[in-house]
């Protein structure tokens, strides 16, 4: 193998070049990325760089003497727009087309829009996901006191609004499950953490759609509820989740069902061709199931999974680790570990709920299958330790 | 110099914060009976390194698992890239002295 495409210029796409350094490979590495930019850390998008705390420049992934060193090409300001695995070639949007002997697809997620208002470009509407998206919200939010609502109460809606209201903003949260966070933390932790909004003076509005915005002189101003009533608004950011970005994969012969399904050492069915990020769904050892992690961590790990399998030729997972996040929402630090089901059930071990500092393992049967723990990382650090992976049957090596 | 406790009030496996008269938060640990002061802060990002997980002389950030060597302050595992300042500290008629590194006058 001489030469590699990395596909996705972000935190999973930069520790793919790392990590097949780290492994030894010599040959030519091309890296293709969409933004114009070099790969920054995107957690800090939703806190410290929205309330300022945070520049652009503090957000770089490497420096100067790093790329230098990984002695990459990066092709910035062009997105992939097809796969040809046959012919070992990646199109990109500006006409150039790559011959590679491998890839690795770090392509992420793109943020999901709303049903009924869709992408149309409305001045005071924003979605999360770039730098680009970030550094506009940051301008709006700080254009006169504007009044803020933001759709979906999920992590990144969670944090926009915290961070707004740091800002000393008025702010209103919709969403549209009766139980916010359920999906990451289960029904009555969720609650637990989205009291956080009301603790803080955030308006939180449950199980309610959108039905669409309202506007004048091209400008947002208010959101319009599906039961009718209106949620006066300057800013409205959408926080409704995100899908991978696997547009560009599609006649490829990839196997794709809700990202690229890949093995548990981030193969795909095509040889040659791996996946990392939030883009790939992976068999996750852990969970036992082909899992689309869309985490910091997994971008982190994955690459080092996937370069291994990559120059061996044979797919290499990593052990199983509990996948992980943190949030943090009105100076309360929220960290999980694990994978829920419907039924695990938390159970506080340290600290009080009524506190905002606790600790919680959930129970699957016997096993304990999850961590959440809001401003206890010790406690945390320790019960992370003892969470149990689901039993795999791995496949033999063919 | 800060006297940060008595000995036995900082048991082998324990870290304790220090966070008065410092320029910026220092953590003391006990790893296995070796005492050890580092900035408590993680060079990566906002976290307090005395809530992190002590194994050996090894302590794992408790936000994003970076790894610090606690003899020299540098990082053993990413996403930590610099060292955390070390800083001397010895036990004197059971209690655990602090002798804060001249330089740290700032924060890393």
């Amino acid at each position: 193998m001489r030469s590699v495409l990395v596909v996705g210029a972000s935190l999973a796409g930069l520790g793919a070049v790392r990590a097949l350094r780290e492994e030894g490979y010599e040959g030519t590495i091309t890296v293709v990325g969409e933004e114009r930019r070099l790969p920054y850390d995107r957690p800090p998008l939703s806190k410290q760089f929205l309330t300022g705390q945070l520049d652009a420049q503090a957000l770089a992934l490497g420096d100067a003497d790093e790329y230098q060193d990984l002695a990459a090409d990066w092709l910035l300001g062009a997105r992939a727009v097809r796969l040809d695995p046959a012919a070992r070639t990646v199109a990109l949007s500006d006409g150039r087309e790559v011959r590679t002997d491998a890839v690795v697809i770090a392509t992420g997620a793109v943020a999901r829009t709303l049903p009924r208002v869709g992408a149309r470009a409305l001045a005071g509407v924003h979605s999360l996901r770039t730098l680009d998206d970030a550094e506009a919200l940051r301008a709006d939010l700080a254009t006169g006191r504007p009044t803020v609502a933001v759709v979906g109460a999920g992590f990144i809606g969670a944090e926009v609004a915290s961070s707004a209201r740091a800002l000393g903003l008025e702010v209103t949260v919709i969403e549209a499950a009766e139980a916010p966070l359920e999906r990451a933390l289960g029904r009555s932790m969720g609650r637990v953490c989205a009291s956080l909004h009301a603790d803080h003076g955030v308006r939180l509005l449950c199980g309610v759609g959108v039905a669409g915005l309202d506007e004048g002189d091209g400008r947002v101003t208010g959101v319009r509820l599906a039961d009718g009533r209106l949620v006066p608004a300057d800013v409205v950011v959408v926080g409704v989740g995100a899908r991978p970005a696997t547009d560009w994969l599609a006649g490829s012969g990839l196997d794709l069902d809700d990202g690229v399904l890949c093995d548990a050492g981030c193969a795909t069915n095509i040889p040659g061709v791996v996946a990392v990020g939030d883009v790939a769904r992976c068999l996750d050892l852990f969970t036992g199931r082909h899992t689309r992690v869309e985490h910091w961590t997994s971008a982190v790990e994955q690459p080092r999974t996937a370069a291994r399998t990559l120059l061996t030729g044979v797919s290499t997972p990593a052990p199983a680790t509990a996948p992980y996040f943190w949030s943090d929402l009105y100076r309360s630090r929220i960290q999980f570990a694990g994978h829920l089901l419907p039924g695990d059930e938390p159970q506080v071990v340290e600290g009080d709920l009524d506190d905002r500092r606790f600790a919680a393992v959930y129970r699957r049967g016997d096993r304990a299958v999850a961590v959440l723990a809001v401003d206890q990382p010790k406690a945390f650090g320790r019960l992370r330790r003892v969470l149990i992976p689901a039993a795999v049957a791995l496949p033999r090596p063919a | 110099m800060i006297t940060v406790c008595r000995i036995e009030d900082l048991p082998p496996g324990e870290a304790l914060r220090v966070t008065e008269d410092v320029p910026a938060p220092i953590a003391v640990f006990n790893a296995d009976g070796d005492l050890y002061a580092v900035d408590d802060t993680c060079t990566h990002q906002d976290a307090s390194l005395a809530d992190g997980w002590l194994e050996g002389c090894l302590v794992e950030c408790p936000l994003h698992a970076s790894a610090f060597d606690l003899r020299t302050g540098k990082p053993t595992c990413p996403p930590a890239k610099a060292a955390l300042r070390t800083h001397r500290v010895e036990v004197v008629d059971g209690l655990v002295l602090l002798h804060v590194d001249a330089t740290a006058d700032e924060p890393a």
